[in-house]
């Protein structure tokens, strides 16, 4: 055996240590790769799914802040020549607010009062109404943009008769 | 553009014989009202006479409440003419005037009258009144206004024209809305807007020529003004917030008006040939309501600045602002007579809203009226009545009382409700 033919083996032994060194490193990337890819697909299908549900969840408290606002009506009651809202318009315009921060809508609110005085000063009245419940949307982070007011006073009334039964069904603000 | 339309076809078919929408009932006249024969006119034309003009100035002259009528079928012979006048057929009936006349038809319609005092036994006035055929009714309102004149010293406010809203209302859906123009005795009513949405604040030019009002058409409310003669429109304000109660200065150059466009119901002036708009008050209480005074100089307004409504009044020289009603917790929306003296308002006493008159000399305060939700007080140009809105069941109607509280009478509407009457002043021709 020459010195040559030696190192000549030794060259391609190497080479095909080399080779085989390769072609083994090749596979085992690709499987690394393959499984990184399923791992990070299961892992985006999890996020995704998670995310959905996530958003279901959400539009699902959205329906329900929806639906407990579209429950306590859009009507809400005022106090013979008053324009504080009471506790019960209060609860009532907090489930309103809940519902709103979560959409997008603009919502027109419309004073109203009962009969009694005179037509222009009631005007005046009815918007004080409307611009109570406005006030405390926005004081409850609601944005004034999505907000319009108009005052009626004593036109388009609910109950047409006079007394406090029928007077007390027109003192109010309806949202709309 | 079609409501203006229709309104400009009613004003063309100003002539046509419509239904009177309201009716006249006399409920208190004075104690002893002067008995006068309104003998039927003589008629001088082709056909039959288009108006029973004596049947109009009688009816004028009954619903003054200073006048009993004398009824036809006592009279013992209708003169015509002077000379068919026998004093004793009146004295017989008690009658104390006899008004007689004639209506003649040429190129226009001519009424010829005479008045005479069976007391006396001679005539004392006599006139002439001339117009369009069309304007026979108002020509008749014209011979009544003399003859008041000349039997009380009061100038007559028959030739005259009420504005007024009425509702007809609709539980399923929203009411129906209809600004009308009608006669002061409530005949030929003209429709100059009608919709769903509120009508408001019917004013009047002072030359009678135009209205304002303010319509929530535009889902907003907006105050218009509209020409009587011309149907021609126009929306002058379109403020965010309120925009109601407009006011002409009795110059008719300057409106006022109320708007809350800077956070609060504030009176505010529009000029109407400029259209620069002047803010008079400034305060977070509602002030609304403002109204004239007949020289111009200052307007009386509705504020809570003291807590509840009352009275107030602007000096437009010193813009100082002065409280001028004191009795009661309410007073609200002045209209001051054209003597600048008497002031009616809704003045609230035991929960009950009346209509009052303050008298701005004596200060004295008269409660006119006793039903308990009236509103929209109009004083006639002659200063002598308060037209005003009340409720009668659901629905409302107007009323009249004098403003010496002698004489009531009530214009229900055949159906639906009649809110806030404007009576016009006397038109400038």
């Amino acid at each position: 055996m020459t010195k040559s033919t030696l190192y000549a083996k030794w060259i391609s032994l190497v080479f095909a240590a080399f080779f085989l060194a390769a072609c083994s490193g090749n596979d085992t990337k690709e499987a690394e790769a393959e499984a990184a890819a399923a791992a990070a697909e299961e892992q985006a299908a999890q996020e995704a799914a998670a995310e959905e549900a996530e958003q279901q969840a959400q539009v699902k408290a959205q329906q329900g802040r929806e639906a407990a606002a579209a429950d306590v009506g859009t009507v809400f009651y005022f106090e013979f020549d008053s324009s504080s809202l009471t506790d019960d318009a209060r609860a009532q315009v907090d489930a309103h607010i809940q519902a709103l921060l979560g959409n997008n809508d603009s919502v027109r609110l419309e004073g109203h009062t009962d009969e009694r005085g005179t037509r222009e000063y009631n005007l005046a009245l009815g918007e004080r109404r409307a611009n109570a419940v406005r006030d405390y949307m926005v004081a409850n982070g609601l944005p004034s943009y999505r907000i319009e007011t108009i005052s009626y006073g004593e036109e388009n009334p609910v109950a047409y008769g006079s007394g406090e039964s029928n007077w007390q069904q027109n003192r109010r603000v309806e949202l709309k | 553009m079609l409501i203006r339309r229709a309104s400009l076809l009613a004003l063309l078919f100003f002539a046509s014989s419509l239904h009177a929408e309201l009716q006249i009932e006399i409920n208190q006249g004075l104690d002893n009202p002067t008995p006068i024969a309104v003998v039927p006119f003589g008629w001088q034309g082709l056909g039959a006479a288009p108006e029973d003009v004596a049947q109009i100035i009688d009816s004028d002259l009954v619903r003054s409440g200073q006048f009993a009528p004398v009824s036809r079928r006592d009279m013992l012979s209708y003169p015509t003419r002077e000379t068919d006048m026998y004093f004793r057929d009146w004295r017989a009936i008690s009658a104390e005037y006899v008004l007689i006349g004639q209506v003649t038809l040429g190129t226009q319609i001519r009424i010829d009258f005479q008045l005479f005092d069976t007391t006396r036994q001679m005539a004392i006035d006599s006139g002439t009144v001339t117009g369009p055929v069309t304007e026979l009714r108002m020509l008749s309102h014209r011979v009544s206004d003399a003859v008041y004149e000349r039997l009380t010293g009061i100038s007559g406010a028959f030739a005259t024209r009420l504005l007024y809203v009425s509702v007809t209302r609709n539980p399923d859906a929203k009411d129906f809305y209809r600004l009308t123009l009608a006669d002061s005795d409530g005949q030929r009513p003209i429709v100059l807007l009608e919709g769903r949405d509120p009508i408001l604040s019917p004013s009047w030019s002072p030359d009678g020529q135009e209205v304002a009002y303010v319509s929530f058409e535009t889902s907003r409310p907006a105050i218009y003004r509209q020409n009587l003669r011309t149907g021609a429109r126009e929306q002058l304000t379109n403020f965010q917030g309120l925009n109601n109660s407009p006011a002409w200065s009795p110059d008719g150059n300057t409106m006022a008006l109320v708007l809350s466009k800077d956070g609060n119901p504030d009176i505010y002036l529009l000029n109407l040939t400029s259209r620069a708009l002047t803010r008079l008050t400034r305060h977070f209480s509602i002030d609304t309501e403002p109204t004239w005074m007949p020289d111009g100089k200052s307007l009386l307004f509705t504020s809570d600045r003291g807590g509840r409504p009352q009275i107030y009044r602007y000096d437009l020289r010193t813009k100082k602002i002065e409280r001028i009603t004191f009795e009661g917790t309410f007073n609200a929306r002045a209209r001051v007579a054209q003597d600048g003296r008497n002031v009616a308002l809704v003045h609230q006493r035991d929960g009950r809203y009346h209509i009052a008159v303050l008298d701005l000399v004596t200060d004295r305060l008269t409660v006119l009226t006793e039903t308990s939700l009236d509103e929209s007080p109009s004083i006639a140009p002659n200063g002598s009545i308060v037209l005003y809105a009340t409720k009668r069941g659901q629905d409302s109607i107007l009323a009249a009382v004098a403003v010496d509280g002698g004489v009531r009478f009530s214009l229900p509407a055949r159906e639906g409700s009649v809110q806030e009457p404007a009576w016009s002043p006397y038109e400038t021709p």
